[in-house]
């Protein structure tokens, strides 16, 4: 009975698969060959030749941003199975089920005004914050 | 799924055992829910252009079709089918190719376990509210990856920016739900709803402020999550041109736009499902026609999404980042404390 509901979901993933490819394979009937000619397979640029690769070194906010999502993802995941429990468990634990959940939270929240403190939630201040350098306010 | 089956079995006259009954309507709730996607590019196409006419005093398009340009979105699937497929040179042409078909999955996946009526849910899981979530966030790895792939310096960015503010909007939009989780006991979508009968102060978002400001968090951030209006920022048209899916043609761009707006749809759909009560209707426990009453809510709020697309202007990122990481979360965390002590306090749940 359970393993039927997953089932269904690896028929939805090949279900997906099929029907992306069938509108793929539609559009190949239809639409016309492609000739390359000129500069048709060069990245678009604002209509210049492109300057180089995009593959580049790219800004650590976005990696930072990816850090926390991270650890703030987990608490959630470790939220919900408490949270579907809480009204059955309730009547047996009492109140204390909540206020250790709330602990929990509670540490994690003093991770977010860490790196609030930190200025790492400030989109363009992060880097001159960190190097203590208060003059700068672009980074 | 128990609708499906019972068609096919008795109505269609099929000879399954359970392995074949299973098989076969899992894949006709995967063709109907594709069908579903479908139907949503279409229609919403058509109303966010007739929408933005009628909010900007003009008229839309007018032309093709007897009726107010009805048949604009078949002539732009025409127009699509007959376009040229370009991949460019320098571009990962694997992951190039991929990249569509990753994000058509994912957001064809949640449909699965989405609650439009009963026994009208493709997997009737525990798991429900829990898998959309996860599932639903794989559009991030496509995104990404087409990004990449494009090797062009405007889907670059618009992929890292799209990712940033998937990941970002994720969190406060999954801790919403926490409180309505709570008080359900279940992450059964089909739980969710029933746990919602008799009227409209049983729904979930009017039935405490705790949980309303809940709702308002999760309409926002499913704004965000999908990439729309103010919150476009992947796909900024002035700035980015059109974003990580800039280099795509054809029909491969066609699967992004598909996804784009299937994913308002079901955001809409799980609001319905999760917080305004699903197939109930405002007054007394009666179901009456549950499927048209659940459409019909989450058609509202696709119509006020297109509504606040067309009416607010874009933030900047660091905006972005500021509402969801310095206003939401704090204010989602606020919310489940709240709710919590409530529903200890009001007695709703036995001490």
């Amino acid at each position: 009975m359970l393993h039927e509901h997953y089932a269904v979901v690896l028929l939805f993933i090949l279900f997906g698969i099929f029907f992306a490819n069938l509108a793929l394979g539609a559009a190949k009937i239809f639409r016309p060959r492609s000739n390359r000619v000129g500069d048709k397979g060069v990245s678009f640029e604002c209509g210049e030749l492109p300057v180089g690769s995009a593959w580049v070194r790219f800004n650590i906010r976005f990696y930072l941003i990816a850090l926390f999502f991270i650890i703030f993802d987990v608490e959630v995941i470790f939220i919900y199975p408490w949270a579907a429990v809480f009204k059955s468990l309730y009547p047996a634990l009492g109140s204390l089920m909540f206020i250790e959940m709330m602990v929990f939270i509670a540490i994690l929240v003093l991770g977010l005004v860490y790196i609030w403190a930190k200025g790492d939630l400030d989109w363009v201040k992060t880097l001159s914050k960190r190097d203590g350098n208060k003059e700068v306010s672009g980074a | 799924m128990e609708i499906i089956t019972k068609l096919l079995t008795e109505t269609f006259g099929l000879q399954l055992d359970n392995t074949g009954q299973l098989v076969a309507g899992g894949l006709t709730m995967a063709l109907i829910m594709a069908l579903v996607m479908a139907t949503c590019a279409i229609v919403w196409t058509w109303a966010e252009r007739k929408v933005a006419g009628f909010i900007q005093s003009r008229y839309g398009p007018m032309r093709v079709g007897k009726y107010h340009g009805a048949l604009q979105p078949v002539a732009d699937m025409v127009k699509i089918l007959g376009k040229e497929d370009i991949i460019p040179d320098d571009a990962d042409k694997p992951l190039f190719v991929l990249a569509p078909i990753i994000i058509f999955i994912a957001s064809l996946l949640p449909w699965a376990a989405v609650p439009f009526a009963p026994g009208f849910i493709a997997s009737d899981m525990d798991l429900g509210l829990f898998y959309i979530f996860a599932v639903s966030s794989g559009a991030i790895v496509g995104i990404l990856m087409a990004g990449w792939a494009s090797n062009n310096k405007w889907a670059l960015y618009g992929a890292a920016r799209g990712a940033a503010q998937m990941v970002s909007y994720e969190i406060p939009l999954a801790l919403a739900t926490i409180p309505v989780v709570m008080r359900t006991g279940s992450l059964n979508m089909n739980d969710i709803v029933i746990g919602q009968q008799g009227g409209i102060f049983h729904w979930n978002a009017f039935h405490d402020p705790f949980l309303f400001v809940a709702f308002m968090i999760y309409f926002i951030s499913s704004i965000a999550e999908v990439n729309r209006g103010p919150f476009d920022m992947p796909e900024t048209e002035s700035e980015l041109v059109a974003g990580y899916h800039t280099e795509y043609t054809g029909m491969r761009f066609a699967l992004f736009f598909l996804s784009e707006y299937a994913n308002l749809f079901l955001v809409s759909c799980i609001a319905t499902a999760v917080f305004l009560g699903g197939w109930n209707l405002p007054v007394g426990n009666a179901v009456v026609l549950p499927g048209l009453v659940f459409l019909a809510k989450a058609v509202l709020l696709v119509l006020i999404q297109i509504w606040i697309r067309w009416t607010l202007p874009r933030l900047r990122v660091d905006q972005l980042m500021h509402v969801c990481w310095k206003v939401l979360i704090p204010l989602s965390l606020l919310c489940l404390l709240g709710s919590g002590i409530l529903l200890m306090v009001s007695g709703e749940i036995a001490a």
